[in-house]
């Protein structure tokens, strides 16, 4: 029962259905015309249902529920999480348009009808209130990704596509197993039902693992990241922005539906496992990132370094982690998107993304400098933009589950900044050494509105991130309060005013260790 | 009005910058000059009547930031004592400094951005000393750290100047790292990041352990550290310290602003708001008297060899920023504040007057072509001469002196009045490094002002010469000379003899021909306005900062006010109170007798003391030790993680694998390759099959 008395999902998800069905009738200028207008309306049904979401009100809001057949039913409905996601897919839908606008020459009316039919499916996603519609919505999202860096990419674009299908094919059997069994199991395929619904412990720890084959492709997490830097440098721009911005967020969404209110225990027992890859992730994509001479491919490492505070954040069992995660990705869909339009920018005028064809492009491009620098700060976390708020709060709540995930996840801030930085330095300062570079125009008016929209956002996320903490909070105490049974123990316990004879002991134990990280005397 | 006060320079940097050069150099000189200006007019007031007592603290609110399960924090403004004292040094030096740009900036294409650079820097600098919980004070924290970034690589062209605009900030994220592991903690221990409550709840905690890394830690200890690691980020101490010279790069009034009177002191300030936390841990104090006290003769040494007159000062900068800290780390913050306030005018008077001086040499910064310009920039001289005068210390005990006086010798009695651990170890370092400190600053006046003129063999000076001369393209050479302060010729000044042009016409005298001329009016009136903080600021102000019995009435309890201890400072014996002066007058002595009379005395002394003398000129290897340790390996594992890892193992057994193994065995390597799509559609639609047969079975 729709809270406005409307179907405004079916809504959201039936305009870029109809737009994308149009395109594949119409001529190329048509197409991008019909393709634009869809992907604005849909933001502005968007800002509606953004305006008439209550926070304070049911769980979930906009439901619609039609049964088809056994437990299969069409059921829509979101929560203040599935809100904010679908609100980043509709505000950056405009903006991959028109980044497409020229770039793409051949089969104009396909490609927008791809992306058209993307936004319907990845909506899906975030709206499906019953498991096997959100298993096709989740699947089928990929397949215009697939298109998309297969027919319009660059030169590699097979092998790209290829490998993304690779690994996205193990998950998804594997999860579509696990859903068959919770289903049977549960007599239930309703999302909100299986949400409360406890698992055995031990069927718990076989489901999580088949679900977190899937969403850890996604994310993606270390060791298997390694499609996303190929797919990222054989799609085009546009591509690269819902990529980056929308699809990784699809993994991360998952394990917040899915893998920790679903399987508390499972999720308590594996922490370490996602601790450890994040860590590792952190560490070994960043130092990668550094040696990169590829634009893209520095800012796809970049991504996964990003993801991996995600998914620690999530797995700290407290509000501030799940909080700081939710931010700290939507920040990423914004920034990351914004950083690869960036890349697009230049790409289009020197067809190349090797870093070192382009330096002192502040000379004749000062307006590309300054979104390009804030970008890239907000990128690194700097206070006052959205990045800032995110990764704060994810680390904060690390660190109340484990000083040393804290620790080592942090050195994302050192890494950040050097790999960011040493980009930023090798395209937009030093000497124009390259004539073509320096002959390249400033940003014209559609690219300026391109980014303009996104800067904004990462502002006020940063400096204001309460329009989008309150739609979550109370989605995210739930999950907190529901996995709190299974919360593991940290390793930051404090312990009040020790006597004095505990207090000899932990210093002579500490002169025992001798660290070199704080003291008692 | 404090409102006013912080937004105000906000404002104008965007504005000057946006507009950028559509509004053309003088209105976006004459909007962020002019916010200076009112910033620094409404904040002195409220100095005032903080030390007449009519004014106590207040928050003003400004906006919510974060809510997040009880981990809250918003934007407000706090003003108390420290918060004024801070207030009226920021805006101070910031409008002075903003002037002094006029000239100093004159030729350069690029003025609104540099401009609105200031500005925002004044604008982080006023919100972190402003902020009233642990977070606000990080987002200041961060903002100086941008605009110094900016401003460092403001000269972008130059790959000196961006890098070490880069090696600024990363090194400076270094010490972030253990502040924002530091407010973690806070808020895992307090359950809040509000400044004032924790202050209070501080005590309470004094003699728990938490755990940290698998260890059992003493709470406030660990806290103090992880905190006090970001402010030595911030300042420059010991180990965190490569990135401030190198920050030598950006045009001079940045140096004096940001790499002197302000952002390197706010790790100052840090240990200072959160002083009652710092005293529940004497662990943590006795780490910030080592660190402190180390870093005043460590960097004094390395002042004492270096030939670029920036450099110099900026070593300078290092060293007295370690006698805040060690005279915080003994207890006495209102020593600390107090040297941080007198050492914020005459250093920033030292540096306008360095960079007037190298306006004057058309750009030459080496010392080495210096001499004899007493005469010449009299105005400078005489600035430069007063904030000598003020950090060298020079007063009479029992009558009055100069700025320094006051405070570094408080420092200095301080630390030995003390029975802190390590309050002896203090003192000692703090006198050796007086020492000199008196040295390599007199130093630089008899290079620079005395002797006979050496400027012949600058090649600057050989530009301009040429310039005069020829007629030919004079503004254009100035152009290119105004964006290139410190052309790459002398990134590693005094490292080796300068290769600079021997064919030039050689003059009797030295100078070549060349005149320097004195610096416009725009840059004097800071030069003299300083000059006049740095020759009274310590005997108007050190009853309100130090004196036990005004002080703790002035201070409000907005730092820990030790008044027994400053009692004590009183009460030293005689020969500890002249201990400074003697050794200022050792250091002036030997500086006079080796660069105004044996000249060749320092040739002889670096050539017997070889390994020591290029010990100290390469800056104890630090740098070298970094590039080695840190850089080369990041850049390695790179590399390996890249082509090792994700191209050698994980794709080779992964992806790669699974593709060879498909083709070998079917042979259907064309077709797999353009299937691949139905072959994905047809597991879903496998999968959907399944599903459907199973819901008919059940």
């Amino acid at each position: 029962m729709s809270d406005i008395g409307f179907p405004i999902l079916s809504l959201l998800l039936a305009v870029p259905l109809v737009g994308a069905a149009v395109c594949l009738f119409v001529g190329a200028s048509a197409a991008r015309l019909v393709a634009l207008l869809a992907t604005l309306i849909n933001f502005v049904i968007g800002i509606v249902l953004w305006a008439s979401y209550d926070p304070a009100g049911a769980q979930w809001q906009f439901v619609e529920r039609a049964d088809i057949f056994g437990p299969f039913s069409y059921a829509l409905g979101i929560d203040g999480i599935a809100l904010m996601l679908i609100m980043l897919t509709v505000f950056l839908m405009p903006i991959c348009i028109g980044a497409s606008w020229n770039a793409i020459a051949k089969r104009v009316p396909e490609y927008m009808s791809a992306f058209l039919f993307m936004e319907t499916l990845v909506i899906g996603v975030f709206a499906a209130q019953d498991i096997f519609l959100f298993y096709i919505f989740f699947e089928a999202g990929l397949i215009p990704m697939y298109l998309i860096i297969g027919i319009w990419g660059g030169q590699d674009r097979i092998y790209a596509a290829y490998k993304f299908f690779l690994y996205t094919l193990l998950g998804s059997v594997l999860m579509l197993i696990a859903i068959l069994w919770m289903v049977r199991a549960a007599g239930t395929a309703a999302i909100p039902e299986l949400m409360v619904y406890d698992f055995a412990p031990q069927a718990q720890t076989w489901l999580w693992l088949a679900f977190f084959a899937s969403f850890a492709v996604k994310m993606p997490m270390w060791p298997v990241h390694t499609w996303l830097p190929d797919a990222h440098v054989q799609a085009p721009t546009a591509g690269s922005v819902i990529l980056a911005g929308v699809l990784l967020k699809l993994g991360g969404y998952g394990m917040l539906r899915f893998s920790l209110p679903m399987f508390p225990e499972a999720s308590a027992q594996f922490m370490w496992l996602i601790f450890g890859l994040s860590m590792v992730a952190v560490v070994y994509t960043s130092l990668v990132a550094l040696v990169q001479q590829d634009m893209k491919k520095l800012i796809a490492y970049s991504s996964v370094a990003h993801m991996a505070i995600v998914t620690v954040g999530l797995f700290a069992f407290n509000q501030q982690g799940l909080e700081g995660s939710i931010i700290l990705m939507l920040s990423h869909g914004l920034v990351s998107g914004a950083l690869f339009l960036c890349v697009g920018v230049v790409y289009d005028r020197l067809h190349t993304r090797e870093i070192s064809r382009y330096g002192g492009l502040s000379i004749n491009m000062p307006t590309y400098a300054v979104f390009f620098l804030l970008f890239t700060m907000a990128s690194i976390g700097l206070p006052g933009t959205s990045g800032f708020v995110g990764e704060f709060l994810a680390l904060a709540g690390t660190y109340q589950a484990s000083t040393w995930a804290a620790l080592i996840c942090t050195t994302g801030i050192i890494l950040g900044a050097a790999y960011s930085l040493y980009l930023y330095r090798r395209v937009a300062f030093g000497e124009q050494k390259n004539v073509d570079a320096a002959a390249m125009s400033d940003l014209s008016m559609r690219e300026l509105w391109l980014l303009a929209p996104l800067a904004g956002a990462a502002l006020w996320m940063g400096i204001y991130p309460e329009s989008f903490l309150q739609p979550i909070r109370r989605d995210v105490s739930m999950i907190v309060e529901r996995i709190d049974r299974a919360k593991p123990a940290s390793d930051s316990q404090l312990v009040e005013n020790v006597g004095w004879t505990e207090r000899f002991r932990t210093v002579r134990e500490e002169h025992h260790e001798n660290t070199a990280a704080g003291g008692a005397h | 009005m404090i409102q006013i006060i912080v937004f105000l320079p906000l404002l104008a940097a965007i504005v000057a910058g946006l507009a950028n050069r559509s509004i053309g150099n003088v209105p976006a000189k004459v909007l962020t000059t002019g916010a200076l200006f009112v910033s620094c007019a409404l904040s002195w007031p409220i100095f005032l009547a903080f030390m007449s007592g009519n004014e106590s603290a207040y928050v003003q609110p400004v906006m919510t930031w974060v809510r997040s399960g009880g981990f809250d924090f918003d934007w407000a403004l706090r003003v108390d004592t420290l918060t004024a004292v801070m207030l009226v040094v920021i805006t101070s030096v910031s409008a002075l400094v903003h002037l002094y740009s006029w000239g100093y900036m004159d030729e350069d294409p690029d003025q609104p951005r540099f401009f609105a650079y200031l500005s925002l820097f004044t604008f982080a600098m006023l919100m972190l000393v402003t902020a009233d919980n642990l977070v606000q004070m990080f987002f200041g924290w961060e903002g100086v750290g941008l605009a110094s970034y900016l401003l460092i690589g403001f000269w972008f062209r130059k790959p000196s100047a961006s890098a070490a605009a880069i090696k600024a900030f990363v090194v400076n994220r270094v010490g972030d790292l253990g502040f924002m592991l530091g407010i973690f903690g806070v808020f895992l221990v307090f359950g809040t990041v509000s400044i004032p409550e924790i202050l209070v709840a501080a005590p309470d905690q004094a003699g728990s352990s938490i755990g940290f890394l698998g260890l059992r830690v003493d709470t406030m200890s660990l806290l103090c550290i992880l905190l006090f690691i970001g402010a030595m980020g911030k300042s420059a101490q010991l180990g965190l310290h490569t990135w401030l010279p190198d920050a030598m790069e950006g045009p001079t009034p940045v140096s004096a602003l940001i790499h002197a009177a302000t952002m390197v002191t706010a790790g100052v300030f840090m240990v200072c708001r959160l002083s009652p936390l710092f005293e529940t841990s004497q662990f943590a104090l006795n780490f910030v008297t080592i660190v402190g006290a180390t870093t005043a003769i460590f960097a004094a040494t390395i002042g004492l060899v270096q030939t670029d007159i920036k450099r110099v000062i900026a070593y300078s900068t290092c060293s007295q920023l370690g006698y805040m800290f060690f005279a915080a780390g003994v207890g006495a913050y209102g020593a600390a504040m107090f040297h941080l306030f007198t050492h914020a005018f005459f250093k920033a008077l030292l540096f306008l007057g360095a960079g007037s001086v190298i306006h004057a040499m058309h750009h030459e910064q080496d010392m080495r072509f210096y001499g004899g310009l007493r005469k010449q920039i009299p105005v400078t001289f005489w600035g430069m001469m007063a904030g000598t005068l003020a950090i060298t210390g020079v007063g009479i005990v029992g009558l009055g002196g100069f700025a320094g006086f006051y405070s570094k010798d408080a420092i200095i009695e301080v630390a030995f009045a003390a029975d802190a651990p390590y309050a002896g170890y203090a003192w000692f370092m703090g006198v050796s490094a007086a020492l000199l400190t008196s040295f390599y600053s007199w130093r630089l006046m008899f290079l620079t002002f005395w002797g006979k003129p050496r400027w012949a063999d600058s090649e600057h000076i050989q530009h301009a010469i040429h310039g005069h001369h020829n007629d030919v393209d004079h503004a254009t050479h100035a152009h290119e000379e105004a964006a290139a302060d410190n052309p790459p010729a002398q990134e590693d000044a005094g490292s080796a003899p300068h290769a600079h042009a021997a064919d030039a016409e050689q003059l009797p005298d030295g100078t070549g021909g060349y005149h320097p001329h004195e610096s416009p009016l725009s840059m004097l009136i800071p030069l003299i306005v300083l000059s006049v903080g740095a020759v009274f600021a310590g005997f108007v102000f050190h009853n309100f900062f130090v004196e036990p019995e005004t002080a703790g009435a002035f201070w409000q309890g907005s730092l820990a006010f030790n008044e027994p201890l400053m009692h004590a400072m009183h009460e030293v014996p005689t020969w500890v109170k002249w201990s400074s002066t003697a050794a200022m007058l050792l250091g002036l002595l030997v500086a006079a007798l080796m660069y105004l009379r044996e000249t060749d005395a320092p040739r002889q002394v670096a050539e017997n003391l070889s390994p020591l003398y290029k010990f100290l000129l390469n800056k104890w290897y630090f740098d070298e030790l970094y590039t080695l340790i840190f850089v080369r390996p990041a850049f390695w594992f790179g590399r390996i993680f890249w082509k090792g890892g994700d191209k050698g193992v994980i794709d080779r057994f992964g992806p790669d694998g699974v593709a060879n193994v498909v083709r070998s065995s079917s042979g259907l390597a064309v077709r797999f390759q353009s299937g691949y799509l139905y072959s994905y559609a047809l597991v879903m639609l496998l999968g959907l099959v399944g599903l459907v047969t199973w819901v008919m079975v059940r």
